[in-house]
């Protein structure tokens, strides 16, 4: 028996091939595409953002061919808000957000998810690499089949009530060059559309550009983290930990090799430099988390170790991914004073403050948290 | 179908029209051509022509087809104000009069103008009704020396009536020609050019049931020859492209019909809107009809619903399978706030709640009848999901 399914489509393959399976799945499948810029471009330019008057456009084409009902349904103050004005916050506090997930957080399985259920849909599909698995307690997020298309990364904040209604056709989809086949076999047009990438909002990639034009330069050292001042830079927020390329430093470090941000400090629109050495981490941690379906008291991985910060538990085994596409790392965590604290089995370069760090116990994603602070493999560095 | 309450958007062709712009395709010549064939198609148009003058109150010689409303009013706002600059020189300042409740042709075009040729734009404001203010008017064509003043017959959005014969009064004593937007009016308002003393008028077939892309300026023989928007071959005092036969031949037909339509049954479409307005209020008493109470398009009802937006209601009234639209459109198919709303001075919160429910002459109680039984459970349904997506 189907149930009432709000298809989101992007005008991208994925979501179109996500929609037309879950039409032939027998439910009632209603398709929306998000409006998300106040001020759309009218044509896709090369493979950047979903956001244009084309891709709405190319969404409402395969709706057609699939015969569902299709509405546009406009987020674009909410995405400004909470995705746009949130990247520009973060990025001036030194951190580095992930705009894609605070759009799944807020926008895709939040307002839009909370207003389809309201309008009477049962679930949401979108087109995303991931899996959820009925488990003994409740539902459960996993990677995609295919470990190299696998988007479960930026599935991460979903929380244990979002899951209960998020329907991913693909999951079980071996790759991408499969997914396109079956668009052209569909006939849907898109079948060869580029994938996107990068920020759908800063549809030229120049971050830095864009992130000028909206905080302001001002000029400022850049320093080693012994204080030595070793060039200048037009504003401390441009810059994200790891970073090596665009530092134009004046002359190079004693030992000739190539110098990396280690630190932002947006206070003092200071950027500290040093070795790629300086980088490793061996522990991150954050005081923002979710959780995925079951906690890890409750999933047997853990015994509860709750405390005057609240939940808390022993530490556990498991891998933690910091980045969409970055490989997983073993590592040992547990939550005491109301963080979520991560122990590195091995060391960990160029995590950032703002980033997210998801916790993965085999192939299922248990939940994440914000990383506000990370403990250097040599000293601790802070997000100050 | 269901229950299609959009006709200020489109009103369907009836059959009657149908055939009779199926047949006309079947002529052979271009009413240009010297020969008899092109003789034969120039009748045909002539006589069309002429069966449009004599309901719109013009003479046939005033009438000059376009491809559309919006090619209409543009012809007449930028022809108007590019006339003046040939007269008085490229660098002429260039004023043109207007409300911000005009229909996006109009604004567009103003704001093209504005950009492109400096042309000072002076805002009339409209009331709460989103009614022209006549006594602003007449200050401003005292003040500036306009161009011309655009207004609307009545509005396409909240359908309240201008009061055009005084607007062309005045304009009139101050020697600044006048061009009305007769479009959202045509068919279901009494429309005679002359009488109205305006200089240029838009039409529009495809609102009466003709076909789309059919339309025509009406300007008056005594009104200044306006610069023409595209060039190539001058076939109608300035405007050039290949004469249409067959849609200015079904735009008559359709125009008849619904002339027929609004004699016959004005009455009544007024009636039915009306007991529309009741079953919606004592359905859902917070509810806020916009627009004139009284001098308003028999068919038009407008109102807000408080905590609702519009985008929602009208998704969940197509799932009931009635169409209506929130008023205002836009490419992307994201309604934005209604600019005609905002200029009668509501917030843009209180203007997203906006619905428009235009009625036909085919229209019928059971229909009404059909909005009236699920608009309060689809009010109280848009006004959950209003709550858990709104901030």
């Amino acid at each position: 028996m189907g149930v009432k399914v709000l298809a989101a489509m992007s005008g991208g393959v994925d979501s179109a091939v996500a929609a037309a399976r879950a039409v032939e799945a027998g439910h009632e499948v209603v398709g929306v595409h998000l409006a998300l810029s106040r001020m759309p471009g009218t044509l896709r330019t090369g493979a950047r953002g979903c956001c244009t008057i084309e891709d709405s456009m190319d969404a409402r084409r395969v709706a057609d061919m699939l015969e569902i009902p299709f509405y546009v349904w406009d987020f674009s103050e909410r995405f400004a808000q909470d995705v746009v004005q949130d990247f520009i916050d973060e990025y001036s506090e030194g951190r580095t957000p992930n705009p894609c997930m605070r759009c799944n957080q807020h926008i895709k399985f939040q307002a839009v998810l909370e207003r389809g259920l309201a309008l009477g849909f049962d679930a949401i599909a979108t087109g995303h690499y991931a899996s959820v698995v009925e488990g003994p307690q409740g539902k459960e997020l996993h990677r995609a089949a295919t470990w190299a298309k696998d988007q479960s990364y930026v599935l991460g904040v979903l929380t244990t009530e979002q899951l209960e209604h998020c329907y991913f056709p693909l999951a079980t989809t071996p790759s991408k060059d499969e997914v396109r086949a079956e668009a052209a076999e569909r006939g849907f047009f898109v079948a060869a559309k580029p994938d996107s990438h990068d920020i759908c909002f800063i549809p030229d990639g120049d971050t830095r550009g864009w992130l000028a034009e909206r905080v302001g330069e001002r000029e400022g050292p850049v320093l080693t983290a012994e204080g030595e001042v070793v060039g200048s830079h037009q504003g401390a927020h441009a810059y994200t930990v790891g970073q090596r390329k665009g530092l134009q430093l004046g002359y190079p470090a004693a030992d000739g090799k190539p110098r990396y941000v280690l630190e932002v400090r947006p206070k003092t629109n200071e950027v500290i430099v040093g070795p790629k050495e300086a980088l490793a981490i061996s522990e991150l941690a954050g005081s923002v988390m979710s959780f995925a379906g079951a906690d890890p008291v409750q999933s047997g991985l853990a015994e509860d170790a709750s405390d005057e910060h609240g939940f808390g538990c022993e530490p556990f085994s498991c891998h933690v991914q910091v980045r969409a596409h970055a490989d997983p790392v073993a590592a040992s965590a547990r939550i005491s004073g109301g963080e979520l604290v991560v122990s590195l089995l091995e060391p960990l370069l160029g995590v950032a403050p703002g980033q997210s760090a998801v916790i993965y116990v085999g192939t299922r994603v248990l939940g994440q948290c914000t990383i506000d602070r990370t403990v250097s493999a040599l000293q601790e560095v802070s997000s100050g | 179908m269901g229950v299609y309450l959009d006709y200020q958007a489109t009103s369907p062709m009836p059959e009657s029209v149908r055939e009779v712009y199926v047949d006309a395709l079947a002529g052979v010549g271009n009413p240009s051509s010297i020969h008899q064939a092109g003789q034969r198609q120039r009748a045909i148009l002539e006589d069309a022509k002429e069966r449009i003058a004599r309901i719109v109150g013009c003479e046939p010689i005033e009438i000059i087809l376009t491809s559309g409303g919006t090619e209409a009013i543009n012809t007449a706002l930028k022809g108007a104000v590019w006339a003046a600059q040939a007269a008085r020189g490229p660098d002429t300042p260039t004023t043109l009069v207007s409300t911000r409740a005009e229909h996006h042709a109009t604004l567009d075009a103003l704001q093209w103008l504005s950009t492109h040729e400096g042309t000072d734009i002076a805002w009339v404001p409209v009331d709460d009704q989103g009614v022209l203010d006549t006594d602003s008017l007449e200050v401003i064509l005292a003040d500036h020396r306009p161009v011309m003043v655009a207004t609307l017959l009545a509005n396409n959005e909240v359908g309240s009536i201008q009061p055009v014969g005084e607007i062309a009064r005045l304009s009139l004593e101050a020697g600044t020609p006048v061009h009305v937007d007769a479009i959202a009016a045509l068919g279901y308002l009494p429309i005679n050019f002359a009488e109205l003393g305006v200089t240029a008028m838009s039409l529009s077939a495809h609102k009466v049931g003709g076909p789309v892309g059919v339309g025509a300026l009406v300007l008056s023989r005594h009104a200044p020859e306006l610069s023409a928007l595209m060039h190539g071959g001058d076939q109608q005092r300035g405007r050039s492209g290949t004469l249409d036969v067959a849609g200015v031949v079904a735009f008559a037909a359709a125009l008849e019909l619904r002339e027929q339509g609004r004699i016959e049954h004005g009455a009544h479409l007024a009636a039915r809107r009306d007991s529309l307005r009741e079953q919606l209020c004592a359905a859902v008493p917070d509810v806020v009809v916009r627009g004139s109470h009284d001098a308003r398009l028999p068919g038009n009802l407008h109102i807000t619903v408080p905590g609702c937006e519009g985008d929602v209601l009208l998704y969940l009234l197509d799932q009931h399978g009635i169409q209506v639209s929130t008023g205002s459109a836009c490419q992307a198919g994201v309604p934005e706030p209604s600019h005609v709303l905002l200029a009668m001075g509501l917030s843009e919160e209180t203007a997203r709640g906006a619905l428009r429910f235009s009625l036909g002459y085919h229209t019928t109680e059971d229909d009404i009848e059909a909005v009236a039984s699920v608009f309060p459970r689809v009010v109280e349904q848009a006004r959950a999901a209003g709550m858990a997506s709104g901030r």
